[in-house]
């Protein structure tokens, strides 16, 4: 006997009042689109559950998929057995044998009153066909190690064994999109995560900087999009060819305010892509106190150029915190990589930590950077990266 | 020419070959220079893993690179003894094994390890109930291949990893080499935290190949240096021997979707005609992989029938080609309780999906006739 549901709780969609059918309808979206690749499995609804229909396929790669999908709270496998006791017993066995477990619980629900056994007489029945049928299992009813839960539904009898947590959060696309400042290290990445799990659909901006910065660095941004993209729908990224207009800050602008005004520029560019994309706000990794760009004159300065709302998920974790995330995430060994991105070259000897508006605004008036920036803006290159997209560059060797 | 000797090495497809060829001569930057060169060609190499990858259904980092079964199954044995020893000194292991895992284990004794031998049952199989039994406080390893090289046996590796999963601190390592692409190995659900597999047994090239490491799994490397592979195998990466080891892998696993039937039904051809075949006793498992079938021909020396069968064109081989060289029976027939006898004559028929029907039917033409030949001579 095989599984053939997967059981999708929602998490905090539940409190969503009147916008949870949007929610739902989502979280049923965005499942079916993760799920293409497996073409006999099937996303439903039923009276405010949602199932997976395996349909004969494996359930540990599905599993391992949804486990990646906001929006789901827990998982679980289960039978489905028409409402039929011997039925329900021979499922309700299975699901134990197949439970990594020495102790169990037997958990009914009676939802349909017209079916003849009541809850606690489900328990007794089921517990016992469960020890007599098996060795070395004892019943544990405070701490088992699995609970065996059985729903007597009008359409049918689910039972389920193992609870497997879901990633939480809510379904991305239900928050709107924003674009994510994307530079390479290890803090940018998690905090596009972090606003996935919010519900956003992100795109990406990237700055690159040839010869300054490499091919690889370039690479790196779109392999940590693309563990991104797991945990959503694919994403664009806008790379933005930056050399000449970082030349030109560090030509113009003194050494102690380059920086400042580099992320100023940044965030101007940032903004332009928002109003070409429709997208209503910017993400950073940003983090108070990290780094010079970091403390709060240097985010008050830098801010001072966009109305956007900038969305810091990072603003108030230690630098640990973020570190396990991205491990979590699986982007942190791609950020270690040491190559040089658009943040680590032209680094002055001694940036200014409490920049001011008055002096930076003074300074950047002495030259007129906007044809740079719109030759910058001219030259976005607009990579989709999705789930699928596989190189094609060395098909003829492998 | 009628190959039958694909468990000693396969013949290379040329498409690898060429695939070799081509990033010997385009690709042949370190992949750890900085320009761009060495860029493209790490570039090269990671799409090669990736590609490995997504065929194992694990993840890139769990890719090692080796230059073949012998290599991943020392890196494997001798690296998670080193670097385990203080948790414990015992490993376990079968008597069926590849040379390269039970002179792997045993070279440990040395070094004060103590290595449990499994025994086997008559059809070379060895049994959970007895690995389970082997286990003790102090076991670090436990190492079962996947599918024997000499007869075609499958090990319950399943069910072994199964057993295993109650304990955690135990690793377990199977030798894959001789079912990569020929019987079904689910890594994950096997719960197997190394596993090693060859490129020339897949019509890949020899000096190719893959361990796969779990990414949770720590070893002590047998080589220092630039740290190459996480660390595990430093030295500059062979990029045109792994892209050509990521083709043969697509190659394999396009025809095991495809083709299964194909090996089954020449294997199960052969194992009609010689089961009837008179003075021929059949030491494979009926339910074994479908590309191995042993055979022993008592009283008639084994060398004798493959020379006499190499005239005709035709190439199989006796025990497997790694142990041919010491003389004497086959350990993995005397491990399975056959006689002396048996042990001492046993004959390899390996294939491939490349060998045809016709030539499973030239081939039992020809060994009738050899057999034939030889009873004329010793009447």
């Amino acid at each position: 006997m095989q599984y053939d549901h997967i059981l999708i709780r929602y998490g905090e969609m539940a409190l969503k009042g009147k916008n949870i059918r949007s929610f739902i309808q989502a979280l049923q979206e965005n499942l079916q689109v993760k799920l293409k690749d497996f073409q006999n499995a099937k996303v439903k609804r039923t009276q405010g559950r949602m199932f997976v229909l395996l349909n004969g396929h494996e359930p540990e790669p599905i599993i391992e998929i949804c486990r990646k999908v906001f929006g789901i709270h827990s998982l679980s496998l289960a039978f489905k057995v028409e409402n039929d006791i011997e039925k329900i017993k021979e499922a309700t066995l299975e699901a134990l044998k197949k439970a990594n477990a020495r102790t169990f619980k037997v958990a009914a629900k009676r939802v349909d009153k017209n079916f003849p056994y009541g809850s606690q007489e489900m328990n007794q029945i089921l517990g016992e066909h469960l020890l007599v049928n098996t060795e070395d299992y004892t019943v544990d009813v405070h701490e088992p190690d699995v609970e065996i839960k059985v729903e007597v539904r009008l359409e049918a009898t689910y039972i389920t064994s193992e609870n497997i947590s879901g990633a939480g959060g809510l379904p991305v696309g239900t928050a709107g999109k924003s674009l994510l400042l994307l530079s390479g290290g290890i803090d940018s990445p998690v905090a596009g995560y972090l606003a996935m799990k919010r519900g956003v659909q992100l795109e990406a901006i990237h700055f690159h900087s040839p010869p300054y910065t490499s091919e690889r660095a370039r690479q790196k941004v779109l392999d940590l999009t693309k563990k991104l993209v797991g945990y959503g729908k694919s994403i664009k990224v806008h790379i933005v060819p930056f050399t000449k207009l970082q030349q030109e800050i560090f030509r113009e602008i003194p050494d102690s305010y380059a920086m400042t005004s580099m992320r100023r520029m940044m965030f101007k560019i940032a903004e332009a892509v928002c109003k070409q994309e429709n997208i209503l706000s910017l993400t950073t990794g940003e983090n108070l106190g990290q780094v010079a760009s970091q403390t709060m004159e240097s985010m008050h300065t830098i801010n001072e150029v966009t109305n956007y709302p900038v969305i810091r998920p990072l603003v108030a974790m230690d630098k640990a915190e973020v570190v396990d995330i991205s491990k979590e995430i699986d982007t942190y060994d791609i950020s270690i990589l040491p190559y040089e991105d658009c943040c680590t070259i032209f680094v002055p000897k001694s940036p200014k930590t409490k920049p001011r508006r008055d002096k930076i605004n003074a300074m950047e008036a002495r030259h007129d950077f906007r044809p740079s920036i719109e030759e910058a803006i001219a030259g976005i290159e607009t990579i989709h990266v999705t789930a699928k997209s596989k190189e094609t560059e060395f098909e003829d060797l492998l | 020419m009628i190959y039958l000797d694909n468990s000693a090495t396969t013949i290379p497809d040329p498409s690898v070959i060429e695939s070799f060829q081509k990033t010997t001569e385009k690709f042949f930057a370190n992949p750890s220079s900085i320009h761009q060169l060495g860029g493209a060609t790490e570039k090269l190499l990671h799409a090669a893993k990736q590609q490995a990858a997504s065929l194992l259904q694990v993840e890139p980092n769990e890719i090692i690179f080796t230059s073949g079964g012998t290599e991943g199954n020392n890196i494997a044995i001798k690296g998670i003894a080193l670097e385990h020893q203080n948790r414990g000194k015992h490993i376990i292991t079968t008597a069926t094994e590849h040379p390269s895992v039970d002179e792997a284990c045993h070279s440990l004794e040395s070094l004060g390890f103590e290595v449990t031998v499994l025994p086997v049952d008559e059809e070379g199989r060895v049994h959970v109930n007895d690995v389970k039994e082997a286990i003790r406080n102090d076991t670090i390893l436990v190492s079962v291949m996947h599918v024997n090289n000499e007869l075609g046996t499958i090990q319950p590796i399943e069910e072994i990893g199964k057993l295993l999963s109650n304990y955690p601190k135990l690793y377990f390592h199977v030798d894959a080499v001789q079912s990569l692409g020929k019987v079904p190995l689910d890594i994950q659900r096997s719960r197997i935290d190394l596993c090693s597999f060859s490129g020339h047994k897949i019509h890949g090239l020899k000096g190719t190949g893959i361990l796969y490491v779990n990414k949770q799994t720590s070893l002590f490397p047998l080589f220092h240096g630039g740290g190459q592979e996480n660390g595990l195998r430093s030295g500059t990466e062979n990029v045109a021997g792994a892209v050509s080891m990521g083709r043969a892998l697509r190659l394999i696993k396009e025809k095991q979707q495809n083709e299964t039937s194909h090996l089954q039904l020449m294997h199960d051809f052969l194992w009609e005609k010689l089961e009837n075949m008179d003075g021929v006793q059949i030491n494979s498992p009926k339910n074994g992989a479908p590309h191995i079938l042993n055979l022993s021909v008592p009283r008639i020396k084994p060398e004798v029938m493959i020379h006499m069968l190499g005239k005709k064109g035709i190439y199989i081989s006796t025990k497997s080609a790694c142990s041919s060289k010491e003389k004497d029976e086959s350990k993995v027939l005397a491990a399975c309780g056959l006689p002396r006898e048996i042990a001492v004559s046993g004959l390899r028929i390996s294939l491939s999906y490349n060998n045809t029907q016709e030539e499973m039917e030239r081939f039992v033409v020809s060994l009738e006739e050899a057999i034939h030949e030889f009873k004329e001579v010793l009447r």
